[in-house]
């Protein structure tokens, strides 16, 4: 049916979803674009810190007997690297791409929670420059990535460095589990009419499954850093020998979140990947429910496997026996999806642009990482290579290869989406090659390193080995990676300074943020699309309706149902607003307090308390949209009853 | 104006109760990594249990019966005027509202004060072994959530004296009244492990 | 149908792996030889058991096995988690505190196999190595029995020597069997003289190294739990020469 209406003022809808400019302005941001942006900038400036870190690993290392790092400094670079990569670049820029394109993919003018969101983002930001401040003021963490105890107890590490990283941990989960379940439930409640389950992008599935297994991995190591925060302060005994604690309570603990943890940042990566194969085949992804499920299978599947970390330890061989087989069967999911990316470019018209140009450098490096892994899984030979470089080499594959290969195709494909602009591909070209080969010249060698017996986490080793020649190739490939990243920095910063020239949809992608320009306007879409098909740019009919009858005049955002996004209800989202910022503070205050005395937990919680009263309280009388009491009728429909009306095209 | 084919939500409801809401999922999410936390803290304690010939360990007495049996009389106890309160909600019926809310704060201030003779009567401190390490631990975890309970329902409660109300408060009556199902149903198996494991292993 | 598969695969790869480690666990026959290794930071406690007390043998940082017979090695650690790891013979083993387990060692032929900590254990885990040394069975047997003996009384000559040790206190941390240094916190020395490294793989043994080691480990080995020594020079030349005698 074919009906004139009035379209919502274009400049008022604008106008109503714009956030504010100046400097009060910024930190009252909700804008999932503007947060999600933020996200990315700094989850890469941690990448960036981080790399710096791992070439000083590698200078060091270059030589035997070397003498530019000494033990302790080497120590926290080795700890802040880890740490730095994978709680502060690795899991945030995935959720960040989530934050800037769940909501458009899906349709929606806003993210589920969006103060929570930003939130989050100053909990990042914060935690971050926590870390880095006590690093440079030398309270640097030093006891590895995954912190074990008795190192980390305050008999062997008696300064704040391992509760600096405890709280690191404490800072970046609350703020990745905050975002997590607004992924979730934006992804479940607003999506646009007529985008059922099997309509779903797959990037969004993956940005889904990822969530759910954030849920119920990061409680895990927020359980464990507290119960070693609690034994380093106010003297439990958690994991501590002579008061019958253990030891290997933290390994279950920690590696129950720490498996888990490397599919939180692979699975987001292979719906990047899904994504791009699809553009550049031009044609939808083969094997869509076969995707999807071998998403859903690995997160299950993932949680299975973490014993496979404490190989080393002496455990029953029946026990490590089940681990072993777990941790091969899980390639056969991965396997899959592999094979229908396969088939949806060997049956489309594949272009090699630059985002595939490292999606295809995804599939050496981390094929080549997962038959590493299916190595490692067999207990006699991770017996020998656990501890070693060779353990180096198959996560740098996997984690560089399954996270920061397609990240950089994100970068490429999306950039002109983000920004307006187009970063170069001849540029782009020589990016990719130095990377590519310097990532390979850098890590391959470290798995005959540690073949040869090397282990991990040394700051120097004897001449007398022979690792000088392998060691110094792998630090002239770190050479290489570095000159690629800033190429990369230098034409992103390049193309910032042009004019916006993108066009809505350059690759002629089917997805839904390319329906809308380049970058979106504050709305989103100015008109809300309904879709036909899963790649609703290239499949939905000529005549496929827009959404009317949302308000111009407030941030009116449609809610649908859970399974086919059936129109439900309206609801009226927040304006900006400075408590998020605030409650971030008074969160950062507390945790920082606490680890120096357990009375900071009950001083900090009281601001902690006023900022989220003031966060919650109504800025003014109906915000909600819904009549003041007392009420002439009701408006808000109970859980069974149906809409009042509307809901049919 | 112009010939477009539309899909006219305007006469939508500018909100809904129940399942339907966003607030819904939300606080369901926060059970869901709740929940995770007690498991896993559950899960620590009956692997500590494994490491040890005797539990407690060191020849401890268990925790005293009745403060925990009593509070966790009061935590059911508290569910009714919680489920009354979230009918009241939904039917958008202030005062019964205001009455419940009250009452549900008597029952939360109740269940917060009897939880301090719970910690005085566990019969270990939390730094003599690792036993008594995770049953402050697990009792330290879901006092958390009746305190935090405590103060976010005490905050909702006097905005619904104070206003300003409009509609949708009361769809946060109801979103609060889950919650608080959550703490206590999250309690019982807690309750079990801290106060019936030393006495049945 | 592909839950099915899946539980299939599983098993049949359970079945496998428990079929590998049995057969791998199963070569440990009847073990004549014990040794119990402690992890310290940053060095390795070397015990050889005996159901007879006086024929344990306590050393550091070195073992001697026969080649060709199977070793029985019980591993734990005092402080930290270090890792057991000799690669040429055998795949590695954490030593976790509160914990002993057991792990089997053989070399087929004769040789010096080195050995380094692979578990991150603090400042100097990189300078936490050990040798295995793989000889004959009439070999080992004299070096066993070599390393019960407690050392004799000093020649006059380097008699001072063991004053000096005694009274700079090496005593506080180590042990000397036949002297009265009884210390139990540092590596035994009563058979030092005739180990091929200090500090667990630091420097060669060589009087000169053994100064240097006494005078101030932490140039060598930044961190580790020996104080400095700044002895006169004659003092520190007679101690030198007292502990080479402690073969």
């Amino acid at each position: 049916m074919t009906r004139r209406v009035d379209l919502p003022n274009g400049d008022s809808l604008e106008e109503t979803w714009a956030d504010p400019k100046g400097l009060y302005g910024w930190f009252t941001h909700v804008d999932h674009k503007s947060i999600g942006r933020r996200y990315l900038v700094t989850a890469f400036a941690f990448f960036l810190l981080g790399g710096a870190l791992a070439a000083l690993m590698r200078l060091q290392l270059s030589r035997p007997d070397n003498t530019i790092l000494g033990p302790d400094l080497y120590n926290q670079i080795f700890t802040t690297h880890g740490s730095t990569m994978m709680f502060l670049f690795a899991v945030p820029v995935m959720q960040g791409l989530g934050i800037y394109f769940v909501p458009l993919m899906v349709g929606a003018r806003s993210i589920a929670f969006p103060r929570l969101v930003a939130f989050s983002y100053w909990m990042l930001l914060f935690g971050g420059t926590f870390l880095y401040v006590s690093f440079l003021l030398g309270a640097g963490p030093d006891v590895g990535w995954f912190s074990y105890p008795p190192l980390a107890e305050s008999l062997y590490t008696p300064s704040k460095r391992a509760d600096v990283w405890a709280q690191l941990i404490t800072f970046t989960e609350v703020g990745s589990l905050a975002v997590a379940v607004s992924l979730i439930t934006t992804t479940l409640k607003l999506r646009a009419p007529g985008m059922t389950l099997n309509r779903i992008p797959i990037f969004v599935w993956a940005q889904v499954v990822t969530s759910f297994m954030v849920l119920f991995a990061m409680p895990a190591v927020m359980l464990a850093s507290t119960a070693l925060i609690l034994d380093r302060l106010v003297g439990t005994h958690f994991f501590d020998v002579e008061h019958a604690g253990d030891a290997l309570l933290w390994q279950h603990m920690f590696w129950f979140f720490g498996h888990p943890e490397v599919y939180i940042i692979f699975i987001p990566g292979t719906g990047i990947v899904s994504t791009i194969i699809t553009t550049f085949s031009q044609r939808r992804m083969f094997g869509y429910l076969a995707v999807v499920l071998s998403l859903v299978s690995t997160a299950f599947m993932g949680f299975g496997l973490w014993v496979h970390h404490m190989f080393a330890t002496g455990l029953p061989q029946l026990g490590e026996s089940f681990f072993t087989a777990a941790s091969i069967i899980i390639a056969i999911p991965t396997g899959t999806q592999v094979f229908c990316w396969i088939a949806t470019m060997w049956s489309g018209r594949l272009s090699v642009r630059i985002p595939m140009l490292w999606i295809l450098g995804f599939f050496t490096i981390f094929i080549a990482g997962g038959l590493t892994g299916v190595m490692l899984a067999a207990v006699p030979l991770n017996t020998q290579v656990h501890d070693t470089f060779f353990v180096v080499a198959h996560f740098h594959y996997v984690l560089i290869g399954g996270a920061v290969f397609p990240l950089f195709a994100a970068f490429y494909y999306w950039y002109p989406k983000i920004t307006g602009r187009v970063l170069s591909e001849r540029l782009g070209t020589w990016v990719f090659g130095l990377f590519f080969v310097g990532f390979n010249l850098t890590f391959f060698p470290m798995h005959i390193l540690g073949l040869h017996g090397m282990p991990r986490r040394v700051y120097t080793y004897p001449a007398a080995m022979g690792w000088g020649t392998l060691n110094l190739l792998a630090s002239a490939g770190a050479a290489f990676m570095a000159c690629a990243v800033v190429i990369f920095v230098l034409d992103a910063i390049r193309a910032l300074a042009a004019e916006m020239a993108a066009a809505p949809n350059p690759w002629n992608a089917g997805t839904l943020e390319w329906a809308t320009s380049s970058p979106p306007p504050n709305s989103n879409f100015p008109r809300l699309p309904t879709v036909a098909g899963r790649e609703p740019i290239w499949e939905n009919p000529p005549d496929q309706p827009v959404v009317v009858g949302l308000r111009a005049d407030a941030r009116d955002v449609l809610l649908t149902h859970v399974l086919d996004a059936e129109p439900d209800h309206r609801l009226l989202f927040p304006d900006p607003s400075i408590w998020p910022f605030l409650t971030a503070i008074a969160a950062t205050v507390l945790f920082i307090w606490s680890i120096f005395t357990p009375w900071g937990v009950v001083y900090g919680a009281v601001p902690a308390f006023v900022t989220m009263v003031g966060w919650f309280w109504p800025k003014s009388p109906n915000e909600g949209g819904t009549p003041l009491w007392p009420l002439a009728h009701r408006t808000l429909p109970r859980p069974n009853e149906a809409p009042a009306a509307g809901g049919a095209i | 104006m112009s010939d477009v084919r539309t899909l006219d939500v305007s006469a939508l409801p500018p909100g809904a109760f129940g399942s339907r809401t966003v607030t819904f999922w939300g606080t369901l999410g926060i059970v869901v990594i709740e929940s995770t936390v007690f498991a896993l803290a559950i899960g620590a304690y009956v692997y500590l249990v494994s490491r040890f010939p005797a539990w407690p360990p060191h020849g401890v007495a268990a925790p005293e019966l009745r403060w925990g049996t009593l509070n966790t009389l009061i935590l059911l106890g508290s569910l009714l005027p919680n489920e009354l309160a979230r009918r009241a909600g939904e039917h958008v019926d202030l005062g019964r509202v205001r009455i419940w809310m009250v009452v549900c704060l008597v029952f939360a201030m109740a269940f917060n004060i009897v939880r301090a003779f719970e910690f005085a009567h566990l019969n270990v401190m939390w730094d003599h072994d690792a036993y008594g390490s995770i049953v402050w631990l697990l009792l330290g975890l879901h006092t958390t959530h009746i305190v935090t309970d405590f103060l976010d329902s005490g905050v909702l409660t006097a905005l619904m004296f104070t206003g300003p109300i409009e509609e949708h408060r009361f769809v946060d009556i109801e979103e609060n009244a889950v919650y608080w199902y959550f703490v206590v149903l999250a309690w019982l198996p807690i309750y079990g492990v801290i106060y019936w494991a030393p006495r049945l292993l | 149908m592909a839950v099915g598969l899946t539980v299939v695969t599983l098993v049949a790869l359970l079945v496998a792996s428990v079929w590998t480690g049995r057969t791998v666990a199963s070569l440990q026959a009847s073990s004549a030889i014990s040794i119990a290794i402690t992890g310290h930071q940053w060095w390795w406690e070397v015990q050889y058991e005996d159901a007879v007390p006086s024929r344990r043998v306590l050393t550091a940082n070195e073992i001697h096995i026969p080649t060709n017979r199977p070793v029985v090695l019980k591993v734990t650690s005092r402080d930290v988690i270090h890792s057991f790891w000799v690669p040429n013979l055998q795949g590695k083993r954490d030593l976790i505190p509160g914990y002993t387990t057991a792990l089997w060692m053989q070399a087929s032929r004769a040789g010096v196999f080195r050995g380094q900590c692979a578990e991150f254990c603090g400042m100097q885990h990189a300078h936490m190595a050990f040798d295995v040394v793989a000889e004959s069975d009439e070999e080992f047997a004299r070096w066993l029995d070599a390393r019960r003996q407690p050392s004799g009384d000093p020649p006059d000559t380097v008699r001072r020597g063991r004053d000096v040790f005694m009274q700079a206190r090496c005593a506080g941390c180590h042990t000397v069997r036949g002297s009265d240094a009884a210390g139990q916190t540092a590596p035994d020395l009563t058979h030092i003289a005739s180990r091929s490294t200090l500090g667990a793989g630091s420097l060669p043994n060589t009087p000169d190294n053994l100064a240097t080691w006494i005078r101030d480990s932490q140039r060598v080995k930044p961190g580790n739990q020996m104080p400095p020594n700044p002895l006169a020079a004659e003092d520190l030349e007679v101690l030198v020469s007292y502990l080479e005698t402690l073969r």
